[in-house]
């Protein structure tokens, strides 16, 4: 590990008088597993759609493989792939059709399109039911295969957006240890957000947690308890973005959630 | 020009028609009912009136309004695109929007035009004969340039609008008034004054009129008028379109 292979400077992204973001810095070393953490609509997201050209930033500069994010579009997007937060597949489609979509749109030549897809598929263990619609398939089904679908270009960077929501635990077990496999085997950066501190814990080798659209603090899980005197991550991430309960509301027409309120509600 | 990319995208725009059976019978059965129904309910009325046979002179409005409908509301799958997520898996993709957008429009142009001919070919089983089959390739290049113009109109709406309540609330304020005053189930020649006003501002009108010309040569504004105007709409819906989706944010 050793160049940034994403770094952001002073990142701001607004919405009318809203700051989702608030100047965010950090940067990424290749090959590394670098998790977000934050509560409910403290800018994770915002900053991931910013990383992934879908949003543009108000202030500051983003930089992914080399790429400059705003400016060099086509090179940035060619360096990574994503699992949204949310599915993002064509459910009237089968999985090997969604799979043959992604690698014409990324410019995969004809020859290895057929290879490449049924590795993928199944080192994912997803090859048995390729032709079925993925309407059919379960949540952890499609997880699987947007893995594999966002891995089909050989991207630098994969970026996953709680990529273990909704999950039950053998799923969420099957997909770290297919990451982090991924992340020794072929140096894949992997940026990923959560809100699940024991997978941040367990699979990332360095944290950040934003809150309020700020970092408020960058390190390994022992570094961010020892930063706050604290003896666990869990400890540490609540000393640092407090005990309310937040709510997520959208403000902006593209559905993202960008303000916060507090409901003054408690942690027991 | 990276057409693979087109392709693969109005393919997906297909596949999705095909493979929805209640899209393809609720598409096609609406123009259908309007051909019986008022081809045969009102046939010998029209005639009494003195004004021929009306079946001739619906069979290019129900054309007009079964590429209508299919079009514009193909917007829809925009919006789909944009809730159900794959919009997103589009956009970050490495390829111009603009190509994004044609790929999944021209799939949606050609669903559009596949309607209208299928409804072409329906009333040709119902009686129904072009008076001059010779111009009936131009009635198929107009009904493309109608295909796309609508299915621009259609996704450019749908690329502002956020929710399906909004779109389709918006497509019936805008599309029912342009159809009923488009001149597709009525002659415009005897109808109030107010009436022929609304009509000649409807740039539907102009196409219905040049469908007319081009299957039975009944003419209100004349063809070359006509084309203009259908020419002129077509390049605004698209500008419209290309305008509109280049600035969603996923």
């Amino acid at each position: 590990m050793s160049e940034s292979i994403i770094k952001a400077t002073k990142v701001v992204k607004t919405y009318g008088n809203v700051k989702a973001v608030r100047g965010i810095s950090f940067d990424v070393k290749a090959g590394e597993i670098f998790a977000f953490l934050g509560p409910n609509g403290a800018g994770k997201s915002t900053t991931i759609s910013m990383l992934t050209t879908m949003l543009q930033p108000t202030a500051g500069k983003l930089f992914l493989n080399g790429y400059d994010v705003e400016k060099e579009q086509a090179g940035a997007r060619k360096s990574f792939g994503i699992v949204f937060q949310d599915p993002a597949l064509e459910e009237e489609l089968t999985a090997y059709e969604n799979m043959k979509i992604h690698a014409v749109m990324y410019h995969i030549p004809l020859a290895e399109q057929a290879g490449r897809i049924e590795d993928l598929m199944k080192l994912v263990d997803l090859w048995g039911r390729k032709d079925s619609y993925v309407k059919t398939y379960s949540g952890g089904m499609r997880r699987r295969l947007e893995i594999a679908r966002g891995l089909l270009h050989h991207p630098t960077i994969l970026f996953l957006d709680e990529p273990t929501l909704g999950l039950d635990t053998q799923t969420r077990n099957l997909l770290w240890d297919y990451v982090k496999k991924l992340n020794k085997d072929k140096q894949t950066t992997i940026f990923f957000t959560t809100h699940y501190l024991d997978e941040a814990e367990e699979v990332a080798q360095r944290i950040a947690i934003i809150d309020h659209g700020k970092i408020v603090a960058t390190g390994t899980s022992k570094q961010l308890a020892a930063q706050t005197n604290t003896k666990s991550l869990e400890e540490a991430y609540l000393s640092l973005t407090g005990k309310e309960v937040r709510d997520e509301t959208s403000l902006s027409n593209n559905g993202l959630n960008v303000r916060t309120a507090s409901r003054n509600q408690r942690l027991r | 020009m990276e057409l693979d990319v087109i392709y693969i995208l109005w393919l997906r725009q297909m596949k999705r028609y095909v493979r929805s059976r209640s899209r393809v019978i609720g598409a096609i059965g609406q123009p259908i009912l309007f051909l019986l129904a008022l081809g045969y309910g009102l046939g010998s009325v029209y005639k009494r009136a003195g004004q021929g046979n009306y079946l001739e002179f619906l069979v290019p409005g129900i054309i007009v309004q079964t590429i209508l409908f299919s079009g514009v509301f193909w917007g829809i799958q925009i919006l789909f695109d944009k809730r159900f997520g794959f919009l997103k898996e589009m956009l970050v993709a490495p390829v111009s929007r603009f190509k994004i957008l044609l790929g999944n429009a021209l799939g949606g142009a050609t669903i559009s035009f596949l309607q209208g001919l299928f409804v072409l070919f329906i009333s040709i089983i119902l009686g129904f004969r072009a008076h001059n089959w010779a111009y009936m390739p131009l009635s198929l290049l107009i009904m493309l340039a109608l295909c796309l113009m609508l299915t621009s109109f259609g996704a450019g709406l749908a690329s502002i609008v956020e929710d399906f309540q909004g779109f389709q609330g918006i497509n019936n304020f805008i599309i029912f008034p342009v159809y009923f005053l488009s001149g597709a189930l009525y002659p415009l020649t005897n109808a109030p004054v107010f009436l022929r006003i609304l009509s000649e501002i409807n740039p539907l009108t102009y196409c219905v009129d040049a469908m007319r010309y081009t299957m039975i040569q009944q003419t209100h504004f004349g063809l070359v008028k006509d084309l203009i105007v259908i020419a002129l709409s077509l390049i605004v819906c698209v500008v419209f379109a290309v305008n509109r989706f280049n600035k969603i944010q996923a």
